[in-house]
C-alpha cells in the first residue's frame, strides 16, 4: 500500500510536486511530474490516489512540468506545460492547469511511444477479452467507456489502444477519463458512485470533469488483453440502439484512420491493423441510451 | 570535459559498451540528452552493433525501439521527398546537388545510420534558380507562410529560397544556390564548388566533393549556424573525416581546398573540436598546418571556453548562467559573421521584437 500515491499526505504530495517531482506509474509509462507556482496536490490526490509511485531513480519515459510564469502570476495567472524544455501548447489560464497536464501527458505518449501501434480508441476488457472503440472525438467513446467500466468491465484506456509489437495484445493505459459537457451529468446519473473531479468550465473542448478510474483497473495495468471486438460507436440524439456487423475492409480503414501513428509505423502498422481486423469481429454501434448501449456490448460476450 | 552532461554524452557516443555500467539516474539523464540533441537513434544502433542492447534496462530498450521507428519514418520521408524532387526536375537539365543529411543518407555513409533529420537540402546553379522555383511550384511545392520581411530576407541576402513544402507532404525543402549567405564575411566561389561535384550513382543527383562536404559541414556549424545543442554536427564532421581519410591524399587536398575557397578558419575549428571531443585521427602535419589559421589567442581562448557549453545540451532541469551567456555570445557572433552591421542591427531588433510579441521564429536563424 505504501507504494501508492495515497500513502502520501497532501503535504508530502505537494512538496514532491514542487521539488524533485512526483514519480508516477501511468500504465506502462513512468512519468516524473513537477509543478511550479501552482497547487495541484489536492486534485492529484483525489484523481490519482490508486496509482503506484514509480522508481525515484528512473529512467523515466517523460519529464513534465506545469508552471505558472512568475511575471503574470499576480495579474493574469497562466499555466504553461513544459516537456523537457519544450512548450508544445499555448498557455492556458492557471485554473486549467490540471486539464492541461492531462492533455500534455497524452501528447507526450502520442509523440513518443512509437514502439506501439497507437490507436485512437477506448478499450475495455472482460475475462481477458477486449472491445476496442475507435472513434473520432465527439462520437462518445469516452462516455461509453465510462459507462462500461461502471458495469463490470475493466478499463484499459479511454483514449489509447496500445497494440504491443511483440504479441499484438493490448497494453492497458488507465488514465482519468475526461468527460465533456452533457456527458458529465449523464455519467453522474448513470453511475452515482463514480468519483468525478471538479468541472473545469470553458476549456478548448467545453466543460470537462475527470472520472477516477476503478482501483482494480489501475492495479491490473500490467495485465494485457486480447483484442476481440472492434466497435465503432456513434451517439445520435433520440436514435434507437443499433449494433450492426461491419465489413472487414471498412473496419480496416476506420482503424487505420483513427490511429495516432499508423503512418509512422509504416509497413509494420499496416500489418498490425490487418491482423487486428482479421482476428476481431467488427460492428457499428449507433445509440442514444447508455443502458441499452451497455446491454448491446454485454451481448457480444454470448 | 568539465561538466557532467557533456562527458556522459561523449561516453555514450564513443564507447557504447561502457553503457552497461550506467546507473538508472545516469540513464535517465542520458536519454533526455540524447532526445534533445537528436542522437538517440545513433546510440541505439551502436548499442545494437556492440551487442549490448539486450542487457540494457527495459525502459531504455523500449525508448530506443520507439525512437528508431520514428527515425526510420522520417528518413523514409526525406528519401521520398528527394525522389519527388528528382521527378519534378525531369526535363529541366539542371544539375541538383544534395546537401547535408540527404547526401549522407543516399551515399549510404555508415556513420549516418540512425541520424535524425527532417529537412531536405539541395543546391542548384544560381542561373537556373528561377526555372527551378517555377518548376517546383508547378509540381505542387509552396512557400511556407512568410511575411514580407522574411521574403525579402531570403530573396536579397540569403543563400537559399524561402523554405518550401509540397502541399501533400510534410518535409521541408530548402533550395540553396550557394553554401553561405550572400552577406556573409566568407564568400566561397560557388563555381569552384560546382566544378568538383560528383554524380551520386543510382540517383539523378550530385554531391559535393568529399573535401567540400567536410568544409560545408564546418562552415555550417562554426560560421553560419547556431551552435546550440549541435553536437550531432560535430559527429557528422568526425564521421566524414574518418570515412574520407581512407582515400589517399584526402587530408592534403582538404587543407588546400579550404585555402582555395577561403574557408580555412572554419576548418581550423572543425579540426580542433573534432580532435578535442572525439579524438578524430587528424594527422599531426594537418593539425600543425591548420594552426596557421587559428584566431588570435584571446579569441581562441574565448571560443574554447564557450563552444563546448553551446554544443553540448544543458541539464534539462537546471539552466546555467555561463552556458546562457556563451550561447548568446555565439549566436551574436554567428550573426556578426553572417551580415554587415547595417543589416544586422535592424534584423536583430526585428527578431527581438517578434520574440517579445511571442510569435514563432520562422526562419530559424
Amino acid at each position: 500500500m505504501n507504494n501508492r500515491l495515497d500513502g502520501l499526505t497532501d503535504g508530502q504530495l505537494s512538496q514532491r510536486l514542487r521539488t524533485d517531482g512526483l514519480p508516477l506509474k501511468i500504465g506502462c509509462f513512468d512519468a516524473r511530474i513537477r509543478t511550479s507556482g501552482l497547487e495541484l496536490a489536492t486534485l492529484a490526490h483525489s484523481l490519482y490516489r490508486d496509482y503506484s509511485l514509480a522508481d525515484d531513480d528512473g529512467p523515466f519515459d517523460f519529464h513534465v512540468r506545469v508552471a505558472s510564469p512568475l511575471a503574470r502570476r499576480f495579474t493574469r495567472p497562466q499555466a504553461v506545460f513544459h516537456w523537457d524544455g519544450g512548450q508544445p501548447f499555448e498557455p492556458l489560464p492557471a485554473g486549467l492547469a490540471f486539464p492541461l497536464l492531462e492533455w500534455g501527458i497524452n501528447w507526450c505518449i502520442a509523440n513518443r511511444a512509437h514502439r506501439y501501434l497507437m490507436l485512437h480508441s477506448a478499450c475495455v476488457e472482460k475475462n481477458g477479452d477486449a472491445v476496442l472503440f475507435p472513434a473520432w472525438p465527439g462520437h462518445g467513446k469516452t462516455t461509453l467507456c465510462a459507462a462500461l467500466i461502471n458495469r463490470g468491465w475493466r478499463l484499459l484506456s479511454d483514449e489509447f489502444g496500445l497494440v504491443r509489437p511483440e504479441d499484438d495484445l493490448l497494453q492497458p493505459l488507465p488514465r482519468p477519463l475526461p468527460l465533456k459537457n452533457e456527458s458529465i451529468e449523464v455519467i453522474r446519473g448513470f453511475a452515482p458512485d463514480a468519483y468525478l473531479g471538479p468541472v473545469f468550465p470553458k476549456t478548448r473542448k467545453g466543460d470537462v470533469a475527470h472520472m477516477r478510474p476503478p482501483a482494480d483497473s489501475i492495479a491490473r495495468a500490467e495485465e494485457p488483453a486480447v483484442p476481440r471486438w472492434l466497435v465503432f460507436p456513434r451517439w445520435v440524439a433520440d436514435s434507437p440502439t443499433k449494433l450492426e456487423p461491419m465489413p472487414g475492409p471498412e473496419a480496416f480503414f476506420m482503424v487505420a484512420t483513427n490511429a495516432f501513428n499508423y503512418e509512422v509505423r509504416g509497413e509494420a502498422g499496416f500489418r498490425t491493423v490487418t491482423r487486428l481486423v482479421r482476428s476481431c469481429s467488427a460492428y457499428r454501434l449507433v445509440y442514444s441510451n447508455l443502458e441499452e448501449a451497455v446491454d448491446a456490448i454485454n451481448g457480444l460476450l454470448n | 570535459m568539465s561538466f557532467p552532461e557533456a562527458s556522459l554524452l561523449l561516453r555514450a557516443v564513443r564507447s557504447p559498451e561502457d553503457l552497461r555500467e550506467l546507473t538508472n539516474p545516469q540513464w535517465d539523464l542520458l536519454l533526455r540528452l540524447l532526445w534533445k540533441c537528436r542522437l538517440i537513434g545513433r546510440v541505439a544502433l551502436s548499442c545494437d552493433a556492440a551487442g549490448i542492447s539486450g542487457s540494457l534496462p527495459q525502459k531504455v530498450q523500449q525508448q530506443f525501439e520507439s525512437a528508431l521507428v520514428l527515425i526510420d519514418k522520417q528518413r523514409q520521408m526525406v528519401a521520398w521527398e528527394a525522389n519527388r524532387v528528382g521527378w519534378a526536375m525531369q526535363g529541366l537539365e539542371v544539375p541538383v546537388v544534395l546537401l547535408k543529411g540527404a547526401a549522407y543518407m543516399l551515399s549510404r555513409f555508415d556513420f549516418q545510420r540512425g541520424r535524425l533529420f527532417a529537412d531536405l537540402d539541395v543546391m542548384v546553379p544560381v542561373d537556373d534558380l528561377a526555372r527551378v522555383e517555377e518548376r517546383l511550384k508547378q509540381r505542387g511545392w509552396r512557400f511556407t507562410k512568410l511575411n514580407a520581411y522574411d521574403e525579402r530576407y531570403y530573396r536579397v541576402w540569403s543563400h537559399e529560397l524561402p523554405p518550401m513544402r509540397h502541399f501533400e507532404r510534410e518535409v521541408e525543402l530548402d533550395v540553396h544556390h550557394t553554401i553561405l549567405p550572400l552577406t556573409s564575411r566568407l564568400t566561397p566561389d560557388r563555381e569552384k564548388l560546382w566544378e568538383r561535384t560528383q554524380t551520386l550513382p543510382g540517383t539523378p543527383f550530385r554531391t559535393l566533393a568529399p573535401e567540400d562536404m567536410v568544409l560545408h559541414s564546418a562552415v555550417h556549424l562554426f560560421h553560419d549556424g547556431e551552435l546550440a545543442d549541435a553536437v550531432r554536427d560535430v559527429l557528422d564532421l568526425d564521421g566524414l573525416m574518418r570515412l574520407f581519410s581512407q582515400q589517399a591524399g584526402f587530408w592534403d587536398t582538404l587543407i588546400l581546398r579550404a585555402g582555395e575557397l577561403g574557408l580555412s578558419r572554419p576548418l581550423f575549428y572543425a579540426l580542433r573540436y573534432c580532435d578535442r571531443f572525439l579524438e578524430t585521427p587528424v594527422p599531426d602535419h594537418v593539425m600543425a598546418s591548420s594552426q596557421k589559421n587559428a584566431p588570435t589567442s584571446p579569441l581562441r581562448l574565448a571560443m574554447d571556453a564557450m563552444v563546448p557549453r553551446a554544443l553540448f545540451p544543458q541539464h534539462p532541469d537546471r539552466s546555467n548562467v555561463a552556458t546562457g551567456v556563451s550561447r548568446w555570445l555565439l549566436y551574436t557572433r554567428a550573426h556578426w559573421l553572417r551580415m554587415p552591421p547595417s543589416i544586422l542591427l535592424p534584423h536583430l531588433a526585428r527578431k527581438g521584437l517578434r520574440r517579445i510579441k511571442g510569435r514563432p521564429d520562422d526562419h530559424g536563424n
